[in-house]
């Protein structure tokens, strides 16, 4: 298994490219190209604004501008339900390459988060225009730890898309159970509605919202960007960093027992 | 010598086949008992390659024969790497390339430059090499034009001509090719040709699976023939490849034997197919049965007659005196016609057609068109058609066989029931072959094919 981490960062240049080809080809052909990388969140941000101030003006308590405070969950959150929504066919529809070609298939389901994460890069820039719009309370401190997260969401992204992959070869049917399951932990997730400003009856749910790990990505995001103060959530931050990197190895490991039989079963 | 290029030793690959049932089953039962991988167990297993030993030295070339599904491609993907053996070893020294599926990782959409530089990546390379062989690469596939096209507007002999020229100029020390030669025109493939020799010489190990046998004999310093996963032969390409095309042959024989036998079976007892009207005649209902198809030149199987004389037996005899379906161009073939008439009879015809797999007559004969007057006809007889020479090129033929009336009404008609095959060491075309020698005068030579 470790033979095989290594042999992984020979391929560097094949992910490289394999994510680049991923980027171009999608938006190969469209007149506005890489420009969609933009408007999608654009449009999506300019809809919940429009929404929020004018539709349904009373926002969540704590949440005021509601769209920012939505959309600091939100990018990431599309980054990891995508990712894992992709990741799960990823070696099926790979299996070409897996089939006919030397080929360490773990690069499909990396190629896979790692180009959603450059479209979450991509949407950064509409964010921070809102950020400057609505004079969020930014401090450099704070911004230095957004690496950190991203870093933190990518392991435990990329460990949850292994497993998801490796599995899917065998179980079709997580496909579909997937996208159910991704629903329910989006509403699960602090990203729509405050952790920080749950009203009293609602605290008894805190514990559970604590065990799903998504939850300390999405308020260490919201502290960061949204929330005046210092950055409070580090802890559990710096936990989920070490979960995630002990839950990759886990995922790898299953993931390397079930490759010998991905070739016979794509 | 040197370490050898390919080490298998002792190598048995089993696939497992799960029902789709049963994955319903396993995904629940592996939820439940929360043991995913223990819970993988197969309903049915598959041995494709069954202990296989082989090594082939540096520098060799080493064809791969036998049927389809004996575990050729298998043996190149394990040797490859792509799957791993069920039990035993490979041992591959120096850099590989498989050219197993051609263009295997080409996205559609994005150009087939940026293509090369990933496939190139995928196969080994880094890119500063892609980079230097890259108009070679263009070259080579004979793509100059396209190659900034997305790689879907391509035509499939573009697409694998690309993957075939990216996979080349890998520069492997072994190179693994599963029948991948049939990617272009003429043309191209005699460049492909040209690069394996290039290859050779330069004293690459080659790993070739084909079914094209004149190019393990041409090509291969060795030949290995796997049959149901076993090898059942392996050395001089010559030899391998002759006990490989006897058994091919012998194979043939049983093939058409049986079909011959279901055939006339059919026949006999009336069931066929509804569009052959003429054909599914009882004998105590002679009339309507009399006059068979109308073009009697088209080609429907079938049998029909009043049965006065029945053929009770047709058999084809080669040159071993043996019984068989499976003749050698320019061999002996004897035709035997046993026919039992209950009756005396004093008018008959025996008579005789031959059809390529087109249903084109080659040729048809009868005893009346060769002036034999009809006497008597009685009891158990038997009539032999002789040739001397089977003039015929390489196919599947059939044979008419008849005995009726002068007139034409026929006492018992075999359409196209009798199948036999003509093998040939060259393939020349057409269905006639006559007799024939070439001679050269003035300053016209060729060249003497040496190995």
């Amino acid at each position: 298994m470790l033979h095989n981490l290594v042999r992984l960062t020979r391929y560097r240049a094949l992910i490289q490219s394999l994510v680049a080809r991923d980027l171009k080809a999608r938006y190969r052909g469209s007149a506005l190209g890489f420009f969609w990388s933009f408007i999608n969140p654009l449009t999506l941000l300019l809809i919940y604004t429009f929404v929020f101030k004018y539709v349904m003006p009373n926002a969540p308590p704590g949440t005021d501008p509601y769209p920012l405070f939505m959309f600091c969950g939100l990018l990431p959150w599309t980054w990891f339900a995508s990712s894992l929504t992709e990741s799960s066919g990823v070696l099926i529809s790979g299996g070409n390459l897996i089939k006919k070609v030397l080929f360490p298939a773990e690069i499909l389901p990396i190629v896979t988060v790692t180009a959603n994460m450059i479209h979450f890069f991509l949407a950064l820039p509409i964010l921070v225009v809102f950020l400057i719009y609505y004079k969020a309370p930014l401090s450099v401190g704070e911004l230095l730890c957004f690496p950190l997260v991203v870093l933190v969401q990518f392991i435990f992204t990329l460990s949850c898309a292994l497993i998801l992959s490796a599995l899917t070869v065998h179980f079709r049917d997580i496909k579909d159970i997937l996208s159910n399951v991704l629903t329910l932990w989006f509403f699960a997730t602090p990203i729509i509605y405050s952790y920080l400003h749950m009203p009293e009856a609602a605290q008894g749910f805190k514990r559970y919202l604590n065990l799903n790990p998504f939850t300390h990505l999405a308020i260490s995001y919201q502290e960061i960007l949204f929330f005046n103060g210092p950055f409070g959530h580090w802890k559990w931050l710096a936990a989920l960093g070490v979960a995630s990197v002990l839950f990759f190895f886990v995922a790898y490991w299953v993931f390397d027992r079930l490759r010998d039989s991905f070739a016979e079963e794509v | 010598m040197t370490s050898p290029a390919i080490e298998v030793s002792r190598v048995s690959k089993i696939y497992r086949r799960y029902s789709q049932r049963k994955q319903f089953a396993t995904l629940k039962s592996a939820l439940l008992s929360r043991s995913l991988i223990k819970n993988l167990k197969p309903d049915e297993t598959f041995t494709a390659l069954n202990d296989i030993t082989l090594t082939v030295p540096k520098g060799r070339t080493l064809g791969v024969i036998g049927r389809n599904g004996s575990g050729k491609s298998t043996l190149l993907k394990l040797v490859a790497g792509i799957t791993k053996p069920s039990e035993g070893t490979v041992k591959v020294d120096g850099r590989i390339s498989a050219l197993i599926e051609l263009g295997a990782g080409f996205h559609p959409e994005i150009s087939g430059r940026e293509n090369v530089f990933i496939n190139g990546i995928m196969l080994g390379l880094t890119k500063r090499e892609i980079t230097e062989r890259f108009d070679e690469i263009v070259d080579f596939a004979e793509m100059k034009d396209f190659i900034d096209a997305p790689v879907k507007t391509y035509s499939s002999g573009m697409y694998m001509r690309l993957g075939f020229a990216v996979a080349i100029h890998v520069d492997p020390e072994v190179l693994l090719v599963d029948e991948v030669l049939a990617v272009g025109d003429e043309g191209f493939t005699h460049k492909c040709l040209d690069k394996f020799g290039e290859f050779k010489r330069r004293g690459k190990t080659i790993l070739l699976v084909t079914h094209s046998l004149g190019m393990v004999e041409r090509f291969c310093d060795e030949a290995l023939w796997l049959d149901a996963g076993r090898i059942k032969g392996s050395g001089d390409p010559k030899r391998i490849v002759g006990a490989y095309i006897t058994d091919v042959e012998r194979q043939e024989e049983r093939e058409l034997a049986a079909t011959d036998a279901k055939a006339r079976e059919s026949a006999s007892s009336g069931v066929v197919s509804p569009d052959e009207p003429a054909s599914a005649v009882l004998p105590d209902n002679p009339v309507e049965t009399a006059t068979g198809p109308a073009d009697m030149f088209r080609a429907t199987e079938g049998r029909w007659g009043s049965r006065e004389v029945e053929i009770t037996d047709v058999t084809l005899i080669g040159s071993d005196g043996e019984p068989g379906h499976v003749f050698h161009s320019g061999e002996r073939l004897d035709v035997k016609i046993r026919m039992h008439a209950p009756l005396p009879i004093d008018d008959f015809v025996v008579g005789l057609g031959l059809f390529n797999a087109e249903g084109v007559c080659c040729y048809g004969t009868n005893t009346y068109i060769e002036e034999l007057t009809p006497e008597r006809l009685a009891g158990d007889t038997e009539a032999v058609f002789s040739i001397d020479s089977l003039e015929l090129v390489e196919g599947t033929y059939k044979l008419d066989v008849a005995v009726h009336k002068i007139d034409g009404y026929p006492y018992d008609y075999h359409r196209l029931l009798h199948t036999f095959r003509v093998k040939s060491r060259t393939k020349d075309v057409g269905f006639y072959r006559p007799r024939h020698a070439w001679r050269f005068t003035g300053d016209m030579r060729f060249k003497k094919i040496d190995q």
